[in-house]
């Protein structure tokens, strides 16, 4: 983490949430799906919501996501943080109804769009890594 | 079916003085309000046996005023029912709860009340200890960690609702084409009535461009379309239609609530990101009465952030899906002498962050012809008042006793 890092509240790591939170020590984005009926599910249960069975795993999605909407963020919430940020709902490639909050990162906010292809990025701090998503420059020249 | 809440009635309404930074205690200003709706009902304190309110005990400092022990204990209530809680549809899930104690018969006179004081909280412990806190602690880092659903939005410093609105009001941009110059209306509208409300907290006229030159908060809201934390209590009084007969002012009747919540309760994962539970209070308020929007004199509309009362507007059916912005343009329809006049008192905008309970009071005071400088013209029959945000959204349809 480099020193110029914004703050961030880190999460309480849980045997439910835990796949999720390190899954980028590996560079993998984990969500949890249903063995019996491949239903995505997040946040994390312990039973599937769709079909109530508890066989459920945590797989590796590709990583790639929409922009589904967006916010700058200009309020300095934190004494030191005066910098605008782009806080955005993407959705998951893999199912589009499981969606993140997360912040768009190595893009001005001027240049975020709905719509837009992103990718997750990793930031790592202390004993988790928080899933972050980038303009997926492949997959615009593609879409 | 019988339709439960017609068994329900407000017969007294109370409000304790608002204000910025009062530096008052929290519970004389709860009191204060309680004491001015048993007395406008014309009820002794010994008549009243149910007691109610959101969120009650808990949360960030400021947040709750006081809590429904304090409130029982401090006027010595004899209670048949009572219920406190956060975890309802909205602030106002306390006031149906309450028309479903009386209607069932588990109390005759329920008091209702929500008391805030986030502006002196503010000043006290500065603002980021109010909005980091309803995240469940303090933000300033030192071990803190986010746990249950505030582990998904505070990681990427989505620390407040303004954050967490203005996502769903970008999208509504997005699809629909809404606009700031078009959001404006509401917080405009607002100003323009809390002009005429002694009590509102900001009265000093806005224009357009005051609107379009304030501040960023989070696009696409600037300091305007969000709501100013103040100190105040709102109390009301739900009684049983047949014990209201000879009170001292005439009842007002619920006609029909909405609670639904039929989407997931998430802020992120509802799965409309241009609508929230209003949504769904306001289609189910519709399938328990024979009126229709178009019967609505007045609406009091949650404006916690603008966009939410666009969201209202559309899921109370005064308007189609994604018309909200064009509804409210030019601000003609809106006003005290409009179609629809909408936040007669200044919404939580400019009359202050009562919120939830700030809109019924205002519903009650338009019905009875109480809004002194302020009162929509033409007696008034029907009124609505909706409170809530995001994942929380209930809503009253009230009418003039016949």
């Amino acid at each position: 983490m480099s020193s110029d890092a914004p703050f961030r509240v880190l999460p309480k790591l849980t045997p439910r949430n835990e796949a999720f939170w390190t899954g980028g020590r590996e560079g993998e984005l984990r969500i949890q799906r249903c063995s019996d009926c491949a239903t995505w599910v997040h946040p994390p249960q312990p039973i599937c919501p769709a079909c109530t069975g508890k066989n459920l795993e945590t797989k590796a999605v590709s990583g790639r996501a929409t922009v589904a909407t967006f916010t700058v963020n200009h309020q300095e919430w934190i004494p030191g943080s005066k910098d605008p940020y782009v806080i955005a709902i993407v959705e998951l490639e893999e199912d589009a109804a499981v969606r993140l909050t997360t912040n768009v990162v190595e893009c001005a906010p001027e240049n975020v769009k709905v719509g837009m292809p992103v990718r997750v990025v990793f930031e790592e701090r202390e004993d988790v890594w928080i899933p972050l998503f980038a303009p997926d420059t492949e997959a615009a020249g593609n879409r | 079916m019988e339709i439960l809440e017609r068994r329900a009635c407000i017969t007294g309404i109370g409000q304790s003085d608002v204000g910025r930074r009062l530096f008052r205690d929290p519970l004389e200003l709860t009191l204060d309000a309680c004491l001015a709706a048993i007395e406008d009902a014309g009820l002794e304190r010994e008549q009243i046996d149910g007691l109610a309110t959101y969120p009650g005990a808990g949360g960030p400092a400021g947040f709750s005023g006081a809590s429904l022990t304090d409130v029982h204990d401090a006027l010595r209530l004899e209670l048949s029912w009572y219920e406190g809680g956060m975890e309802s549809p909205g602030q106002l899930g306390s006031v149906i709860n309450a028309c479903m104690a009386v209607a069932c018969g588990l109390a005759t006179h329920v008091l209702c009340f929500r008391s805030v004081w986030e502006a002196t909280a503010a000043a006290k412990t500065g603002a980021i200890g109010v909005a980091a806190a309803a995240g469940g602690g303090a933000a300033g880092g030192g071990g803190f960690r986010a746990s249950g659903s505030m582990q998904w939005t505070l990681p990427y410093r989505a620390f407040s609702a303004a954050n967490w609105i203005a996502l769903f009001a970008q999208r509504h941009f997005h699809e629909y084409g809404t606009t700031r110059e078009q959001l404006a209306q509401i917080a405009l509208n607002a100003r323009k009535n809390a002009a005429l409300n002694p009590k509102a907290v900001y009265r000093d006229p806005m224009t357009l461009d005051d609107y379009l030159n304030a501040r960023m908060i989070s696009t696409p809201f600037g300091l305007f379309d969000c709501d100013a934390p103040c100190d105040g209590a709102t109390a009301v009084i739900v009684s049983r239609v047949d014990a209201a007969r000879d009170l001292a002012k005439p009842p007002v009747r619920v006609e029909a609530v909405g609670s639904a919540l039929r989407g997931r309760p998430s802020w992120d994962q509802f799965d409309d990101l241009t609508t929230m539970a209003a949504r769904d209070a306001g289609e189910m308020l519709w399938t328990r009465t024979d009126l229709t929007p178009s019967d609505v004199d007045v609406a009091e509309l949650y404006d916690g952030f603008s966009f939410i009362t666009l969201c209202w507007l559309e899921a109370l059916g005064f308007c189609g899906k994604g018309e909200s912005g064009s509804f409210v343009e030019g601000g003609a329809r809106i006003a005290l002498d409009g179609e629809l006049p909408l936040n007669t008192q200044g919404g939580q905008l400019s009359a202050g962050r009562l919120h939830g309970y700030g809109y019924l009071h205002e519903a009650v005071l338009q019905l009875r012809g109480e809004g002194a400088e302020r009162q929509v013209p033409g007696n008034p029959q029907v009124a609505v008042a909706a409170a809530g945000g995001g994942p929380l959204a209930s809503c009253l349809l009230l009418t003039r006793a016949a």
